[in-house]
C-alpha cells in the first residue's frame, strides 16, 4: 500500500504537472526550431508571439462571454484559439513582409536577423502591453478538476490523493492533436517535403523548383499557430502574464537546441527534458521515501537537490552541458 | 575637423538636449539623466569591445552588471562579525572544496583523455563534491542567514571604501566571462548569443536567492557613496557661501531678511542634490574618458588591427598566423570586464543593491540597442548610442504624452481610448525602442556613427 501511495505522490506532484508544462515548452521549442532550421536564425520574440497569440485569445474569450457563449464544461478559451490563430497568423505574416522579408533578399547574416527580431520583441511586447497591461489575467471558465484530490481518496482508499486538473488533460490532447498533424504535415505531404529539404539545403532546394516564398510563409503561419496555442494552453493552465511569457523565451530556447535546434523532433522532446529535469531536481523527495522506506531508516531533511529558486538555473544548466558534451543536441539538430 | 564633424555635431546636438531638460524639467533630472548615460556609455564601450572589434555576440550582459554591483556590495560594506564567528569556517571550507572539485575536473580531464572513464569520473568529482558541499555549508548557511536577518544575515564585506568596487567588479566579471568563454566561445554567433544569455540568467539565479553572500532579495541598501551627503553638505559653511555666491542677483532682489534667509535655505537644499550628481558625473566621465582613450589606443593598435582582420575573416587570419580562439577569450573577458566596472558603477550611484531589479529586458537587450544604433566598432558610436538610447528611454513617457495628446486632440477627455492610452504611456518606450532600432538597422545598419577605418 504504502508504494502505490508513494506512486500516486509521484504522479501528482511530478509527473502530471511536468507533463503538462512539458507540452507547452515543446510547442514553443518547436516553432523556435523550425524557424531557425528554414529561416536560418534565432527568433528572439517567440515569447512575446506567444503573448502575443494568447492575447487576442483572451479578448476573443470575453466577447465570447459577453455573448453569452461558452462551450460547457470546456473553457471558452477553446473556442477563441482559433480567432486568435488567425490574428496572430496576419501580423507574423504583415511583420515579415515589413521587416524580415527585407534582409531575406539582402542575404544578411543571421546574426543580423537575430538582431531585427530584438526589434520585433520590442515592438511586440510594447502591443501586448497597450492593449492589455501587463497584469496578471485569468481567463479560464468551465470545470476545473476533472480528478479531485478527495474524489480520488475516497474511490481507491489511499492515502495521498491525485488531482488532474482539466487544463492539463487539455494541454496534453491538444498537444498530442497539434504534434501529429504537425508532423503528418511535415514528413507526407508534398509542401511539408519541401519545407524539410529547403532547411537541408536552400541551394538544391532552389534548383529543383521549390518556390522559397512559399516555403517562408508557410513556416510563419505554422510558428504562429503554435505560439497561439501553446501560449493559450499555458495561460488556461496558470495565468496570463506578459512578463512571465518574455521570461519563458529562455526555458523554450533551451529546450530547442537540447534538442538539436533545427529539428523539430527533437525539439518537442527537448521541452520534456527541460519540464521533467526541473521538476525533478527541485521537488523535496521527504515524503516519497517516507514511504517506501522502513520507519527506522526515515530521512529528515527535506532531501531536495536543488530549492525551487533555482528552477530556471536547472534547465540552463542542462543545456550548458549538452552544448558542452554534444553541441549539437540530443536529437542531432544542424551542426553547429 | 572636417572628418570628425559629424561625432561633434552628434555630440554637440545630444549635450544640448540634456541641458534642455535642465532647463524645461530640473537641473537634478537632468543630471541624473547624464550621470545614467555615461555608466550606460561604460556598458556600451564594453559590448562593443566585443561585438565592435571582434565580433562576438554576448548577451550576458546583465550577468556581469550583476556581479560588479555584487563587488560593490562585498567591498563596501563592513565585514558582519558575528555571522563569521558561526559560518565563517565552513564557508572558506567550502570555497576550498569548490576549487579542489576544479582541479579535480581539470586533472581528470587531462589524465583520461576523450575515454569514457574521464566522464564517470567528472560526474562521480560533481556528485561527491556537491554532496560534501551540502553537509559542510548548509548549516553554516542557516546560521549565517539567522544572525539578525532584518538587517544583516549576510557575511558582509571588507569595509573598504566603494571606489575600490570599480577594480573588483572588473575581475569579477572578468573572471565570469573567463569561465563563459572556455565554455561557449567556440559556439556559432547565434547559439553564443543564447548561451551566454542563459548563463547570465543563472548568475542572477544564485545572486538572488543566495541570501548569505547579498543578502538576496532582501537588498542591501545604504551603501557608503563616494562623494559628499546632502545632509551634512547643507551644513557646510563653504557650501552655503558658494551657493550665495552664485545666486548673489536673486538673493539681492529681496530685501526682507528673513525672506532671504528662507529662500537661501530653499537654495541650499536645491544645490546640495545637484552637487552631489555632479560629483559623481565628473567621476563617471572621468572613468569614460579614460576608457575611451585606452580603448581608441588600442583600436587603432597592431592588435585592434589583428582583432578586425579576426572579425573579417576569421580562416585567413588563422592562416596568417594568428591564434583566433586566444584573442576571442581576451577580447571577451575585456569587454566583460569593462561591462563589470559599470555594473559596479551604477551600484555606487544608486546605493543599494536590487537583485531583483536585474532584469534582461534592461540590461542586455537595452544595451544591444545601443550599441546597434550608436555604431558599433565606433567607440565615440557606442558612446553616443549609450547617450541618445538612455535618453530616449527616460524621456519617452513625456513624448508618448505629447504624441498621444496630439493626435487624439479630437476626442473627448473621457474618451475610453484616450483614457487607455494615456494609462499605458510607460509601455510606449517599448515600442519606440523597438521602431528606432528596426529602422536604424534597415536604413542605416552600421549605426548613427558608424565605423571608421584608415586604410593606409
Amino acid at each position: 500500500m504504502d508504494f502505490i501511495n508513494a506512486i500516486v505522490l509521484l504522479l501528482n506532484y511530478l509527473f502530471v504537472p511536468a507533463l503538462s508544462y512539458g507540452s507547452q515548452l515543446a510547442l514553443g521549442a518547436i516553432f523556435v526550431s523550425l524557424i531557425y532550421g528554414i529561416l536560418r536564425f534565432a527568433y528572439f520574440t517567440a515569447g512575446d508571439l506567444m503573448s502575443f497569440g494568447t492575447m487576442f485569445t483572451i479578448l476573443f474569450t470575453w466577447y465570447f462571454q459577453s455573448l453569452g457563449i461558452n462551450l460547457g464544461f470546456l473553457p471558452t478559451a477553446l473556442l477563441a484559439i482559433p480567432f486568435g490563430i488567425i490574428v496572430t497568423v496576419l501580423y507574423v505574416l504583415i511583420k515579415d513582409k515589413l521587416v524580415f522579408s527585407y534582409y531575406r533578399t539582402k542575404k544578411s547574416p543571421p546574426v543580423m536577423l537575430a538582431m531585427v527580431s530584438i526589434g520585433t520583441m520590442f515592438v511586440t511586447q510594447a502591443i501586448v502591453r497597450i492593449i492589455i497591461g501587463p497584469s496578471d489575467r485569468r481567463f479560464f471558465d468551465g470545470e476545473k478538476f476533472i480528478l479531485k484530490a478527495n474524489e480520488f481518496k475516497e474511490i481507491t482508499g489511499l492515502n495521498e490523493g491525485l488531482t488532474v486538473k482539466s487544463t492539463q488533460v487539455i494541454t496534453l490532447l491538444v498537444t498530442i492533436i497539434v504534434v501529429s498533424i504537425l508532423f503528418w504535415f511535415l514528413n507526407k505531404t508534398k509542401t511539408g517535403k519541401s519545407m524539410r529539404a529547403y532547411s537541408d539545403n536552400e541551394d538544391l532546394a532552389l534548383l529543383s523548383g521549390i518556390d522559397p516564398k512559399k516555403v517562408v510563409m508557410i513556416t510563419w503561419v505554422i510558428a504562429a499557430i503554435l505560439a497561439t496555442i501553446g501560449g493559450a494552453l499555458y495561460g488556461l493552465d496558470k495565468s496570463f502574464k506578459p512578463f512571465t511569457y518574455f521570461n519563458n523565451m529562455l526555458p523554450i530556447f533551451a529546450a530547442a537546441i537540447v534538442g538539436g535546434i533545427g529539428n523539430p523532433f527533437g525539439a518537442f522532446l527537448g521541452g520534456y527534458v527541460i519540464a521533467f529535469s526541473e521538476i525533478l531536481i527541485t521537488y523535496a523527495y521527504r515524503k516519497f521515501f517516507v514511504y517506501i522506506l522502513p520507519e527506522s531508516l526515515e530521512p529528515d531533511g527535506l532531501l531536495q537537490l536543488l530549492s525551487t529558486d533555482y528552477k530556471f538555473a536547472v534547465s540552463f544548466s542542462i543545456l550548458v552541458i549538452v552544448l558542452l558534451f554534444r553541441p549539437s543536441g540530443i536529437f542531432k539538430g544542424k551542426i553547429l | 575637423m572636417r572628418k570628425n564633424l559629424d561625432v561633434i555635431s552628434a555630440y554637440t546636438i545630444m549635450l544640448a538636449l540634456i541641458i534642455l531638460v535642465g532647463f524645461l524639467q530640473s537641473w537634478s533630472m537632468a543630471l541624473s539623466i547624464l550621470c545614467l548615460c555615461l555608466i550606460s556609455a561604460v556598458m556600451t564601450m564594453g559590448a562593443n569591445i566585443q561585438w565592435g572589434y571582434a565580433g562576438l555576440i554576448n548577451f550576458g550582459i546583465m550577468g556581469y552588471t550583476a556581479l560588479g554591483g555584487l563587488a560593490a556590495v562585498l567591498v563596501s560594506v563592513p565585514p558582519v562579525r558575528e555571522a563569521w564567528q558561526v559560518g565563517g569556517f565552513s564557508m572558506i571550507l567550502s570555497a576550498f572544496l569548490i576549487a579542489f572539485m576544479v582541479f579535480g575536473i581539470r586533472f581528470i580531464i587531462k589524465k583520461y583523455k576523450k575515454s569514457p572513464k574521464a566522464n564517470y569520473g567528472i560526474a562521480a568529482v560533481i556528485i561527491v563534491g556537491l554532496i560534501l558541499l551540502r553537509l559542510i555549508s548548509g548549516p553554516a548557511i542557516e546560521s549565517i542567514e539567522a544572525v539578525n536577518p532584518a538587517t544583516t544575515g549576510f557575511l558582509g564585506g571588507m569595509g573598504l571604501p566603494i571606489l575600490f568596487s570599480w577594480i573588483v567588479g572588473a575581475f569579477f566579471a572578468g573572471g565570469l566571462a573567463y569561465v563563459i568563454g572556455k565554455i561557449a566561445l567556440g559556439l556559432r554567433a547565434d547559439y553564443l548569443a543564447i548561451a551566454t544569455l542563459l548563463i547570465s540568467e543563472i548568475v542572477i539565479a544564485v545572486i538572488k536567492h543566495e541570501d548569505w553572500l547579498s543578502r538576496g532579495v532582501k537588498n542591501v541598501i545604504g551603501l557608503k557613496r563616494p562623494v559628499p551627503y546632502e545632509i551634512d553638505l547643507q551644513k557646510k559653511e563653504w557650501f552655503i557661501n558658494l551657493v550665495e555666491k552664485f545666486n548673489q542677483g536673486t538673493l539681492n532682489l529681496i530685501t526682507n531678511a528673513a525672506e532671504k534667509q528662507q529662500l537661501l535655505n530653499q537654495l541650499v537644499i536645491e544645490s546640495s542634490t545637484v552637487f552631489v550628481k555632479l560629483c559623481f558625473a565628473g567621476l563617471f566621465t572621468f572613468v569614460v574618458i579614460v576608457l575611451l582613450i585606452v580603448t581608441q589606443k588600442a583600436l587603432y593598435s597592431p592588435w585592434g588591427r589583428m582583432m578586425r582582420a579576426i572579425r573579417d575573416n576569421e580562416e585567413a587570419a588563422n592562416a596568417m598566423g594568428k591564434n583566433v580562439v586566444k584573442q576571442h577569450l581576451l577580447i571577451f573577458v575585456l569587454g566583460s570586464a569593462i561591462v563589470g566596472i559599470a555594473g559596479a558603477m551604477l551600484v555606487t550611484y544608486d546605493g543599494l543593491f536590487t537583485p531583483g531589479s536585474y532584469r534582461p529586458m534592461r540590461y542586455t537587450f537595452l544595451i544591444w540597442v545601443m550599441v546597434i544604433v550608436g555604431g558599433s566598432g565606433n567607440n565615440f558610436g557606442a558612446i553616443l548610442g549609450g547617450f541618445a538610447v538612455w535618453f530616449l528611454w527616460i524621456e519617452a513617457a513625456p513624448i508618448a504624452l505629447f504624441l498621444i495628446n496630439f493626435f487624439t486632440s479630437g476626442l473627448e477627455e473621457t474618451n475610453a481610448l484616450r483614457v487607455h492610452l494615456i494609462n499605458s504611456i510607460p509601455y510606449f518606450r517599448f515600442l519606440m525602442m523597438g521602431v528606432g532600432l528596426l529602422l536604424i538597422m534597415r536604413y542605416r545598419p552600421r549605426g548613427i556613427l558608424p565605423e571608421k577605418i584608415k586604410h593606409i
